[in-house]
């Protein structure tokens, strides 16, 4: 009983957070970063929060990250890090070369005001960044939001830092890919493509965070968005931004910036949200459905139906990313399960807005909090039971006290691999996930079924 | 890989021993913009006393030094997991303008009346620090209103390196021990084994020698802790210090103010595991049975392992090792527990080490070894690959850097999952060494490829 000092009993708290949903902002930017091609994301701040979000990107994606801290002292904190940042935009372009430096602050050198925008305006004045080389820059506070609202910066700012409108369209659309792994990002591509679209999507952490073993060491892999995609996307007949929460505001500034229209969708996973990215890519660039796309469709729909009586009303816990869950739940309720206690770390009004909306045929019978923790999702399952806990690996405690089947999801994953090689966004990889939750469902029915019950088909 | 450069500012921080002098520059703050693998004090401070089970460990800061530190890791317990809950004061942007203070409190007399921890420890971030919450003052009035010892320790991260994160911890914990108002006591014949931290049960094999010998342990310091034990810690005859990086000022102080000596030592290899029982029998040889039970007991375990190292030296005789680790301590014994299993060092480097450790490393080590102080990915890589390492020993940051290079991985940080200490943690450790250098795997990566069309052609 690992967690057998939560309490059953539910108590309102306001000051205290036990057990989070979430992390701090910067993570998400440095995992934005390192979507760029050629790019060494770098944490203006103490050395400590760039080791931990290494360390934490390093678990998950059992890859090497990069990144370069600006090693603050006490010094840089009573007279600001202006110096610290010059100097290692010294040491990073020297030593490590790379195309561009994406610069994300932490509380510390938020708290004391540090100017970001204008020590690196000073860097492109004296030369610190050489001729052809980029830096961005974005401000990342850990006290508000959390690792979304970081990644969502990051990329709005690497989008407009970076754009340049040429009036002349490219003929391509952009899509910001949300929180996800390299493997939906791939995915995305991958239908893009199918439709015969020419697309723009960043930031891009396929063949980065995902790249094969070569046997060498190798700080800027092959893949990621390079820069000249970045300088174009002003010029692209559209933007699909996927995840309110991720990509709305990048999708958006674009729009206001460049004239280039936007749509926000929900993450496409399960059937109905891959429809309506799929949709949304055919308006953007004009084009039709091949039925490539229409037969992955079919396969994914004839698997729901297939498997039907095993999903029919099977209680479900989740905790996640706002845009992670709120797509993920729809998918759920589509296929007839009842997700019936849904939190989020990541604050945000509408998340319970838009999960009252999927959920709407279960009416009152929903338990939705944002933002909240994983203390308290454990405690609304103690006092309902369910049938399967979707969550990053931090659920795996609630599953081993409650004896839950368990589906890993979200971010980090600690201790499986997989999830940045098998996509779970669109057809293919609703599939794939369905495969996962059926599993997880199909492998308890048969540990707890008694001999005589015990089936050879299921 | 040769091509890559090294740091011209980090030029005396690196060494091959050979002809030239020998001077080591280390202690030093990380350049700003390096990709360093050291984190802070915050972080220091957390996994010194992380293991104590009973007590309340809360976070005052944003959310994220919760997330990166929760259960983060296996410091086990035979008793209480409190110490495996993650709690924090999650501040927000309006704690940061009006201060986190009323907050803390709030938190504190929350979880102290919910969960009656024996002690709390609370946990000051960058962000604290700034802002000027006065931690103290709030914890004097909730020790006041409770009546357990609640303590404030100073571990912002901008105070300087992990070092300085063990001294704090070491301040908090003298400020426990100090709260025990009981006479003191001198046992006979007893111990406080400090600096250890039951990372996979090792803190027990340590225990179990000590009380064959007939040496009485009074408390672990903090491995599988409990407060009441921590505070006895005043009553021990000596203190055996494991892991000096981490609680050298605490043994320091003790001396000073209780007159308890102290000795340094390691339980990692044969040698230095006996040579540590050893060196504690000698203490106390007014009592001329424990020597005698060491003997013997060394005799015993010694014979045990011996043929078992024996048939997997045959295997490992002559592959090269590469070790980076956290304290410069642990590296002795990993280079003579390498050499016991036949293996030759070719890389050693710390995080922390300092002018003396250096000095040590280098008569240890054979012509042509390379010695790094408060290195980087790039170094790591370009130093084992030129020294065709066999095995690379690290942490969580390096583990995916050896993968990617075909070099097999040990971890001798917070990941390791079986005990490595003493003379059954010496079987444990060359069985690890001995699976991942041995594996087929490093045969398929491309250094080790054969060119096609040459030997092995029909």
């Amino acid at each position: 009983m690992l967690l057998r000092h939560t309490p059953k009993e539910i108590k309102e708290r306001k000051v205290l957070s036990v057990n989070p949903a979430k992390t701090c902002q910067p993570i998400g930017a440095m995992y934005a970063g390192l979507g760029i091609h050629g790019c060494l994301p770098h944490s203006h701040g103490s050395q400590g929060c760039c080791a931990y979000h290494r360390s934490a990107l390093t678990r998950h994606y059992r890859e090497p990250i990069m990144a370069a801290t600006s090693s603050f002292t006490e010094g840089a904190s009573v007279f600001g890090g202006q110096a610290n940042l010059l100097q290692a935009l010294l040491t990073i372009f020297t030593t490590y070369k790379p195309d561009v430096v994406a610069v994300h602050t932490t509380c510390l050198s938020e708290t004391i005001g540090d100017d970001v925008n204008q020590i690196v305006k000073k860097a492109y004045k004296d030369g610190t960044i050489p001729e052809g080389k980029y830096v961005v820059h974005t401000s990342t506070p850990s006290y508000v939001g959390s690792h979304v609202t970081g990644f969502s910066n990051m990329v709005k700012s690497m989008a407009l830092q970076l754009a340049e409108k040429t009036g002349k369209s490219n003929g391509k659309v952009n899509i910001v890919p949300g929180f996800v792994e390299p493997s939906d990002m791939a995915e995305m591509k991958r239908i893009a493509a199918m439709l015969g679209i020419e697309s723009i999507l960043f930031p891009d952490t396929s063949g980065i965070l995902n790249g094969p073993m070569t046997g060498k060491f190798n700080m800027y892999p092959k893949g990621g968005v390079s820069i000249e995609e970045l300088k174009s996307i002003g010029d692209s007949i559209g933007s699909i931004g996927l995840g309110a929460w991720a990509s709305a505001d990048p999708v958006r500034a674009i729009d206001s910036q460049f004239k280039v229209p936007c749509q926000v969708q929900d993450l496409p996973i399960g059937l109905l949200a891959t429809d309506r990215f799929v949709d949304a890519l055919r308006t953007a660039a004009g084009v039709s459905v091949p039925d490539t796309i229409n037969q992955e469709r079919g396969q994914l729909l004839d698997v729901i139906s297939d498997m039907q009586p095993h999903l029919y009303g099977k209680k479900v816990a989740i905790a996640g990313d706002p845009d992670q869950v709120i797509a993920l739940t729809e998918f759920l309720v589509t296929i007839g399960m009842k997700p019936v206690h849904i939190v989020t770390g990541t604050p945000g009004k509408a998340f319970t807005k838009r999960i009252k909306e999927v959920t709407a045929r279960f009416g009152d019978e929903i338990n939705v909090k944002s933002p909240s923790d994983l203390f308290h999702l454990h405690q609304l399952i103690k006092n309902e039971p369910v049938d399967l806990l979707i969550c990053n690996t931090y659920g795996k405690y609630i599953a081993r006290d409650e004896d839950i089947p368990f589906v890993r999801h979200g971010f980090p994953i600690l201790d499986r691999v997989g999830h940045s090689y098998f996509p779970t966004v669109g057809y293919k990889g609703g599939l794939h996930f369905l495969e996962k939750i059926l599993g997880a469902l199909m492998d308890r029915t048969d540990r707890d079924a008694p001999e005589e019950r015990f089936e050879l088909v299921e | 890989m040769t091509s890559i450069s090294v740091l011209k500012q980090r030029e005396n921080q690196i060494y091959q021993k050979g002809n030239q002098p020998f001077k080591m520059e280390c202690e030093t703050k990380s350049l700003a913009g390096a990709v360093s693998q050291r984190a802070c004090v915050f972080c220091g401070s957390r996994v010194v006393l992380y293991p104590i089970a009973d007590a309340l460990h809360l976070i005052h800061g944003p959310i994220g030094c919760a997330s990166y530190t929760w259960d983060i890791r296996g410091a086990q317990s035979s008793g209480p997991e409190l110490h495996r809950m993650s709690f924090s004061t999650d501040l927000s942007e309006t704690d940061i303008i009006y201060g986190g203070e009323k907050k803390l409190k709030k938190a504190l007399l929350e979880l102290i009346e919910k969960y009656s921890p024996k002690a709390a420890f609370i946990y000051c971030t960058c962000i604290v620090g700034i802002i000027g919450d006065d931690v103290d003052a709030i914890c004097r009035q909730v020790e006041d209103q409770t009546g357990i010892p609640v303590i404030a320790v100073h571990s912002e991260g901008f105070k300087g390196t992990k070092k300085d994160g063990y001294k704090a911890a070491c301040d908090a914990l003298f400020s426990l021990i100090e709260r025990n108002k009981a006479p003191r006591v001198t046992l006979p014949d007893s111990i406080n084994i400090l600096g250890e931290f039951n990372i996979g049960g090792e803190t027990w094999i340590i225990k179990k020698y000590y009380e064959s010998m007939g040496v009485k342990v009074v408390s672990v310091i903090t491995g599988d802790g409990r407060v009441e034990e921590v505070q006895q810690a005043r009553n021990a005859a000596l203190n055996v210090v494991q892991c000096s990086g981490s609680v050298i000022h605490l043994a320091k102080q003790m001396e000073k103010d209780y007159g308890i000596p102290y000795i340094r030592v390691s339980y990692f290899g044969i040698e230095d595991t006996s040579d540590a029982l050893y060196q504690v029998a000698v203490f106390f040889d007014k009592n001329p049975e424990i020597l005698k039970k060491t003997q013997d007991m060394i005799r015993k375990e010694v014979q045990a392992i011996v043929p078992r190292l024996e048939t997997m030296k045959k295997d490992l005789e002559g592959k090269k090792a590469a070790i980076y680790v956290g304290g410069a301590f642990k590296a002795f014994s990993m280079i003579k527990a390498l050499k016991t299993l036949g293996m030759e060092v070719v890389l050693a480097g710390s995080q922390t080490g300092t002018q003396e450790d250096y000095e040590v490393l280098r008569q240890m080590c054979n012509e042509g070894t390379v010695i790094l102080d408060d290195s980087n990915p790039l170094e790591l890589a370009k130093y084992s690959v030129e020294k065709d390492a066999d095995l690379f020993i690290g942490g969580v940051k390096e583990r995916p850097i050896a993968y990617k290079m075909g070099i097999g991985f040990c971890d001798h940080n917070h990941e390791r999952k079986i005990p490595l200490v003493g003379f059954e943690g010496m079987v444990n450790f060359a069985k690890e060494v001995h699976g991942t250098v041995t594996s087929p795997v490093w045969d398929l990566v491309p250094r080790r490829q054969k060119p096609a069309g040459k030997e092995g052609a029909i």
